[in-house]
């Protein structure tokens, strides 16, 4: 939270004070209001039931471990044994030798942040004139957007291959015009082309938290705004994106998250030059069947996701969201 | 106070309201107004809700499009003038105050919006914050702030452009009761250390029109009903809804005598100006229930008593008196009059207002 050192934010009780839910909502609305989203801001004190609770969190904790824990285990395991057998690190120092494991880690590192700088850009711009410009079918462009969010991503990927595809309508067009052999769209088979198929897909994910800020927006707080003289772009800056932040900061990170790991898109359009993470598991495990390669790749993807996801709350927290 | 207001706009400023009136599709929210304030009077826009008073401030404001009519901000028509040009401080109920700012950059907002000298905006700040007794808080953060603290701010925000009219938009319907005679106070002694700002201030709230006030314009059902001075309004309304909501006055249906200076309430016969009533007509007689006492009197009314509000410093009588239940504001008695039992009230002759029934609300 970014406020300042203050007799109405900082609150030092006795130890063992306990303060009240309502005491709390009194010294800072949006601790309570964290609270209320089922986060905890400060270490509460043990209730009796607790001991009996436990055997609640058995049966999902269970089923956890043996879904999904386990075979993670088995695949860092994997990861660190050599074909020859026994355990060692040297399935690491070889892929990270391997100049194809760079190039796809550059690759995956460059698409994933451009993709959510691209959803981030587009996305706002978006959002705000659906939030904020009074147009015919507002409404109806706002739910299009929850129905997007439910498409798979290689639908968006068949659809760019439509229009922009080798023999997609914008070549066949030229190529009906010009009487050329080909057309002049060809990008999509390069990483530009997973680019624009990713942003294309991804950009709802960043809109649907930023319609749900901006409608949260006082617009009481714009029009005082206006009136005390600032124009559209002021506004904006000044008063809508600050607002904005922690849905932006929680769209961004999303996305990033899951263009690291996308699959779908990387396959469909840049098959014949793009490699990423997520692919190069794929070509490795099923291509080369080089298993402990794989699984050392798809640790490092692992843990890149991870720790993106650690660095998300800790921004999230900070910004208050 | 050097400096603040006055000079934000330049010439005489006021505001004009010429036929405007604003529609949703088929809905007229505000029927032809017309309606001037001038140079550094405070008008309040007093009516109920839905009557209009906040569409013609957001009209002033530029949030809503006139259908018809013309908006003048002194000598400029400001009709279609998109909101940021307009040069007009705006204070709304919730304050609106920007959460992520502190106080001292929610005040220096509209200066540097406007693209002030930047070496005088701390100056400026200053000055409103100091205005608005704001000064030790401008460092704090809005929801640091008590309610009456952000309302001070934003008020400090909406003075610090130098507006020549500010437009106050029931600035202090979410204060409690005791907040708000305080800042009504504040908003006094404001409006004397800038005495040429013009204020419109819309609000539902009778007392803070009579007490801030140099005129009242009663608005209900979109129109206009009444303008004047609060004692105008008080003492002589012209209309019903202006008796009724400027002070709650009791409204009895009488018919005016023969004689002159009569006229009869069921079998009472009162005595009353009746200038400008023709006799034999039906008329309103119009009676504050603080100018009704108990007992009989110059003019006095027989019934029986139907209920007993003790209100602390008095007792509040409903008597039904003919048909009609008239209400009564007596100094706390002893021994108030048990229900149902008979009472007389007495009223003064100068004391009461006679309406013929012709200028009933679409005066």
């Amino acid at each position: 939270m970014r406020s300042p050192a203050g007799p109405l934010t900082e609150s030092h009780p006795a130890r063992g004070a306990v303060p009240t839910r309502s005491a709390l909502r009194n010294i800072c609305p949006q601790r309570a209001a964290a609270e209320q989203w089922g986060r905890k801001p400060q270490p509460q004190p043990q209730p009796l039931r607790q001991r009996a609770t436990w055997v609640w969190a058995l049966p999902p904790v269970l089923a956890l471990g043996v879904v999904f824990l386990y075979p993670l285990v088995l695949l860092v395991q994997q990861s660190f044994t050599p074909l020859e057998g026994g355990m060692s690190v040297q399935p690491y120092a070889d892929v990270f030798a391997d100049p194809a494991f760079r190039e796809a880690l550059g690759t995956t590192v460059w698409l994933a942040v451009g993709a959510t700088v691209g959803c981030l850009v587009l996305g706002f711009v978006l959002a705000l004139v659906i939030a904020f410009v009074p147009f015919p079918g507002a409404k109806a462009v706002a739910r299009f957007v929850d129905v997007f969010l439910s498409f798979p991503s290689f639908l968006i990927t068949l659809a760019l291959l439509f229009v922009y595809g080798t023999v997609g309508m914008a070549n066949g067009m030229w190529t009906d015009v010009t009487g050329a052999a080909s057309g002049p769209f060809q990008f999509l088979t390069t990483p530009w082309g997973v680019l624009l198929a990713e942003i294309t897909y991804f950009t709802p994910f960043v809109m649907r938290p930023l319609l749900a800020a901006f409608s949260q927006i006082d617009t009481a707080q714009i029009e005082a705004a206006s009136s005390l003289g600032a124009k559209a772009p002021r506004i904006v800056r000044q008063v809508i994106l600050p607002e904005a932040l922690p849905a932006l900061a929680a769209g961004g990170s999303l996305v990033l998250i899951m263009c690291l790991n996308e699959f779908g898109i990387v396959l469909f359009t840049g098959a014949k030059g793009v490699t990423t993470l997520p692919t190069l598991v794929y070509s490795k495990a099923i291509l080369e069947s080089d298993w402990t390669a794989a699984c050392v790749v798809a640790v490092v993807n692992v843990v890149i996701s991870v720790s993106l996801y650690g660095l998300y709350r800790v921004v999230s927290r900070r910004v208050g969201a | 106070m050097s400096g603040v207001g006055g000079d934000g706009v330049g010439g005489d400023i006021g505001i004009r309201f010429d036929g405007v009136s604003v529609a949703y599709g088929s809905n007229t929210v505000l029927d032809s107004l017309d309606l001037t304030v001038e140079r550094g009077e405070v008008m309040a826009l007093l009516g109920p809700s839905g009557s209009g008073k906040t569409t013609a401030l957001r009209a002033v404001a530029g949030f809503v499009t006139p259908a018809r009519g013309r908006v003048h901000i002194g000598d400029r028509d400001v009709t279609h003038l998109p909101p940021h040009r307009r040069g007009v401080g705006m204070v709304v109920q919730s304050y609106a105050l920007f959460p992520h700012l502190r106080v001292e950059d929610n005040v220096a907002f509209g200066l540097k919006a406007q693209k002030a000298d930047k070496a005088a905006i701390p100056g400026r700040v200053a000055e409103a914050l100091e205005m608005t007794g704001m000064a030790a808080y401008a460092k704090r953060y809005p929801r640091e702030l008590s309610g009456g603290q952000q309302q001070r701010v934003a008020i400090a925000r909406a003075l610090a452009i130098r507006p020549g009219v500010l437009l106050l938009d029931e600035p202090l319907s979410a204060l409690d009761a005791q907040l708000r005679s305080g800042m009504l106070a504040e908003l006094a002694r404001l409006h004397r250390e800038l005495p040429d700002v013009s204020i419109l201030y819309v609000t539902h709230d009778q007392v803070e029109a009579l007490t801030l006030a140099d005129r009242i314009a009663v608005m209900d059902k979109a129109r206009l009903q009444d303008c004047g001075t609060p004692q105008e309004l008080y003492r002589s309304p012209r209309t019903e809804f202006t008796a009724s909501f400027v002070g709650n006055a009791n409204l009895l249906p009488v018919r005016v005598g023969s004689g002159s200076g009569q006229v009869r309430l069921g079998d009472a016969e009162l005595k009353v100006d009746t200038a400008g009533v023709a006799a034999g007509a039906t008329a309103t007689l119009c009676v504050r229930p603080h100018l009704v006492g108990l007992g009989e009197g110059a003019n006095t009314l027989r019934g029986a008593v139907a209920e007993v509000q003790w209100r602390g410093a008095t007792h509040r009588l409903y008597v039904d008196v003919a048909g009609q239940r008239v209400k009564a504001d007596v100094r706390e008695l002893r021994t108030p009059p048990a229900l149902g039992s008979q009472v007389a009230l007495h009223f003064a002759p100068e004391d009461a207002v006679l309406l013929s029934a012709g200028v009933a609300a679409d005066a």
